[in-house]
């Protein structure tokens, strides 16, 4: 027993690894799309309909419209588990293609392991692209060549929930006063409002009170007390996963108005607001990944890939969903990277160094965006060497109505300018720590 | 160091077999310094040797514990923590403290910490000691997510590798980092070689056999118990700056979380207690198999008629499958498999 053990162990091992050069097949005109999946692990309900809309989406492309200007997308999955080191080896097994396809770019699809790949990527020459999950101040693309923190960043969510505040209240001079509670999840993610939402009000006048929450967050009894002893008038809620139902159960326990909370772009899927039940309606959140089916690219969707049986969910009462229209939002945003990239390369599968001057020349506009079918569902998006984030930031306010979400408002763009040198300043400052030189802009 | 310790004479008894285990080391160590960087490439070395090792040097420090001596630990991962954020820290603060110093401080500071949380040991055993180490894992885990100093203030909490160099050479390729963990790693498995075969190693032994009767025989159970915590933790402390620097290139405090300290325990269970090298086998056993089952996957084409969600759960599901088997067909682990595989293929005399 124990020799076939072995033997069974060895064997698997000597056909996993070796194997994979004997059957190669050739797939050097196709662009590889390398898809770090999490089907398993804690974060599983997020990502099974996240990467439904985004296999989706290129399904469509690759079957509907005959690839990307002709050139098909070959995706190969990769699970992490919403794990860094599995998201490292998945990294290293595609950075340099797959296959004879070649890698433009990688989604890692994970804040986590984007961080990771900071410096990895820089020695690598590949970019990394994380729409609404990069950090905020890889914005200098002079000092982050290789990173794209595209569509989102926090800083921009805590102008735009103070944007909406003002609009509610009849002007800025109106926040004088208001008490804007931010109940955050006591991690990196959730810190990021602390500072720029001290700044906004030192600006506008409004009372800043923050309290933390400990992972994972279903225990909030006490900060809910607080926030009801500190009279606020909103609360911003900074949550993650069980966090939000519970905040929003909690809020409704001690008697604080849940129209009044407000959820970070996180705390705003359907799966937070339903399980808080019938006290939920009324809950608020901002969006910067739109739910819904009537968008025109989603009626495509739903006519060739949906309704064909062809589509990667299993349920499919999640198409349409959050994170659903995220992924497909994600997959639009590659499409049009590679398309970028085939104007002034022609029409064939782009390197790496290809696919880091398309990312950095990106730009979604508004006309485009009504060409794909795509108006509302993401907003216009530009890319420059200089900003790879996005000039502008912007997002929605919805409400929950007890079975689905409702946009509030059309886009709420946050002002560029108001934290650019604060968050340029910050990437200096890890330029010089780390010795790095700010790539010269070339066009 | 390891050079001049292969040309001494042998002194113990059993000296043919020795001589020629010494002859494998030599190879191996030529094997690993030379022969790896050069045909490995940057896959292998990333994803697949640096974190095998890394692991394993952490699995050589719980196993020193809970293999010699006897005890448990459920904070592996705190104990990495404390190693991954006190390099960081001191590279960063003390910038003209060259780098094995660096590791060395950061091993101790860990190893400070080992025997303050080992204190319980004097007073407990068993599950109730176990459940004590938690304490260590959550302490940590909360420090470095709550004071944001330890990563320099930055808006992430994140800390990333620092520059590594040694002697102006830089240490941040593969190849770099790959020989950065490989010695570091060799060096201290000679030294817990050494240990554990000397007279501390012995008493440990006593004292896990039985502790009452190695009080007896005039053992200070006590300070070798403190010890156990101290040396683990200092081989657990210099695993995790590996591990964040060498290989992740990034850690924050949920890097090392309760999930990373059951690893480390596995890896000791898999690979087998008491045995250093074993631990490398349980690391790569952990670390590769689900890579493997992934690969395998794709290359089999099974994407194409199995849906992904259930293939992803399945490798999951295969993984924990081998763990049982194994650890019921073998309970002593991978290194007493191996030995006895070699036994087989080796002329009897």
């Amino acid at each position: 027993m124990l020799k076939s053990v072995t033997m069974a162990v060895g064997l698997s091992l000597a056909v996993g690894l070796g194997a994979s050069s004997a059957v190669a097949d050739d797939h050097s005109k196709e662009q590889l799309y390398p898809l770090f999946t999490y089907r398993t692990g804690p974060y599983a309900p997020s990502g099974i309909p996240f990467l439904g809309g985004n296999r989706d989406y290129l399904r469509y492309v690759n079957e509907v419209e005959g690839g990307v200007d002709g050139v098909k997308i070959y995706i190969q999955e990769c699970e992490t588990a919403y794990t860094i080191e599995r998201g490292i080896e998945c990294y290293e097994r595609y950075k340099n293609g797959y296959e004879g396809a070649l890698t433009a770019a990688i989604f890692p699809h994970s804040s986590g392991l984007d961080i990771a790949l900071t410096e990895k990527s820089r020695a690598d020459k590949v970019s990394v692209v994380s729409p609404g999950g990069g950090q905020s101040v890889a914005i200098d693309g002079r000092v982050f060549p290789y990173l794209y923190p595209l569509v989102f960043d926090y800083w921009s969510e805590a102008q735009i929930i103070v944007d909406y505040l003002a609009k509610v209240h009849g002007g800025y001079d109106k926040l004088k006063g208001v008490k804007l509670a931010t109940l955050y999840h006591d991690s990196g993610y959730g810190r990021e409002t602390i500072e720029p939402l001290k700044i906004l009000s030192e600006k506008y006048g409004f009372e800043d009170i923050q309290i933390p929450v400990p992972h994972p967050g279903d225990q909030q009894q006490a900060q809910w007390q607080q926030i009801k002893k500190a009279g606020a008038d909103w609360v911003f809620l900074r949550g993650w996963g069980v966090m939000n139902p519970v905040a929003i159960k909690t809020a409704a326990r001690v008697g604080f108005p849940v129209d009044h909370v407000i959820g970070d772009i996180w705390s705003g899927s359907e799966d937070d607001a339903r399980p808080a039940g019938s006290v939920a309606k009324g809950y608020l959140s901002v969006s910067a990944f739109p739910p819904g089916i009537d968008f025109p690219i989603l009626q495509k969707l739903k006519t060739a890939i949906l309704d064909a049986d062809k589509t990667d969910l299993k349920d499919k009462s999640k198409f349409g969903s959050v994170y659903y229209n995220y992924g497909v939002i994600e997959a639009i945003i590659f499409t049009e990277g590679l398309r970028t990239g085939h104007k002034k390369f022609g029409n064939r599968p782009l390197t790496a160094a290809e696919g880091q001057w398309a990312f950095e020349h990106l730009d979604i506009t508004a006309e485009r965006l009504k060409e794909i079918g795509a108006t509302g569902l993401l907003a216009p998006l530009k890319v420059t060497p200089e900003n790879h984030r996005s000039e502008t930031v912007s997002a929605k306010v919805q409400q929950w109505d007890g079975k689905q979400w409702v946009a509030l408002t059309d886009w709420l763009t946050a002002d560029p300018a108001l934290f650019k040198d604060i968050l340029y300043g910050k990437a200096e400052a890890y330029a010089k720590e780390k010795g790095i030189t700010p790539a010269a802009v070339t066009n | 160091m390891t050079t001049t310790e292969l040309e001494q004479p042998i002194t113990l008894p059993g000296t043919r077999g020795l001589t020629r285990q010494r002859l494998l080391i030599a190879a191996g160590l030529a094997l690993g310094l030379v022969g790896v960087p050069l045909i490995g490439n940057d896959y292998w070395l990333n994803s697949i040797i640096i974190p095998t090792i890394a692991m394993g040097l952490a699995g050589v420090g719980l196993n020193l514990l809970m293999g010699y001596t006897g005890l448990v630990s459920l904070g592996s991962g705190a104990f990495m923590a404390i190693g991954a954020f006190a390099t960081y820290n001191l590279l960063l603060r003390l910038p003209f403290i060259p780098l094995p110093i660096v590791l060395l401080l950061s091993g101790l500071i860990a190893a400070v910490a080992g025997v303050f949380f080992g204190l319980p040991s004097l007073r407990i055993r068993g599950f109730y000691l176990a459940a004590s180490t938690l304490g260590a894992q959550f302490f940590f885990q909360w420090l470095f997510t709550n004071f944001n100093w330890f990563s320099n203030d930055t808006l992430t909490l994140t800390i990333s590798a620092p520059r590594l160099e040694l002697l102006g050479w830089d240490l941040n390729s593969a190849v770099g980092r790959y020989l950065l963990v490989t010695v570091t790693t060799v060096l201290l498995l000679w030294l817990a070689h050494n240990i554990v075969t000397s007279r501390i190693g012995r008493d440990w032994m006593a004292i896990r056999d039985m502790n009452t009767a190695a009080a007896v025989i005039g053992t200070k159970v006590a300070s070798r118990q403190l010890l156990a915590y101290g040396v683990s933790s200092f081989y657990c402390g210099i695993a995790g700056a590996l591990w964040a620097f060498g290989y992740l290139g990034t850690a924050d405090g949920y890097t090392f979380n309760l999930d990373k300290s059951f690893q480390v325990l596995f890896i000791v269970l898999i690979g087998g207690a008491a045995s250093l090298f074993g631990n490398f086998l349980g690391a790569a056993f952990i670390i590769l198999t689900p890579i493997l089952l992934d690969v395998a996957t794709s290359t089999f084409g099974l994407s194409d008629y199995i849906d992904q969600a259930v293939l992803a759960n399945a490798q999951r599901i295969i993984f924990g499958v081998l763990i049982i088997v194994l650890l019921i067909k073998e309970p002593d682990g991978l290194a007493r498999l191996l030995k006895q595989l070699a036994r087989k293929f080796t002329p009897q005399r």
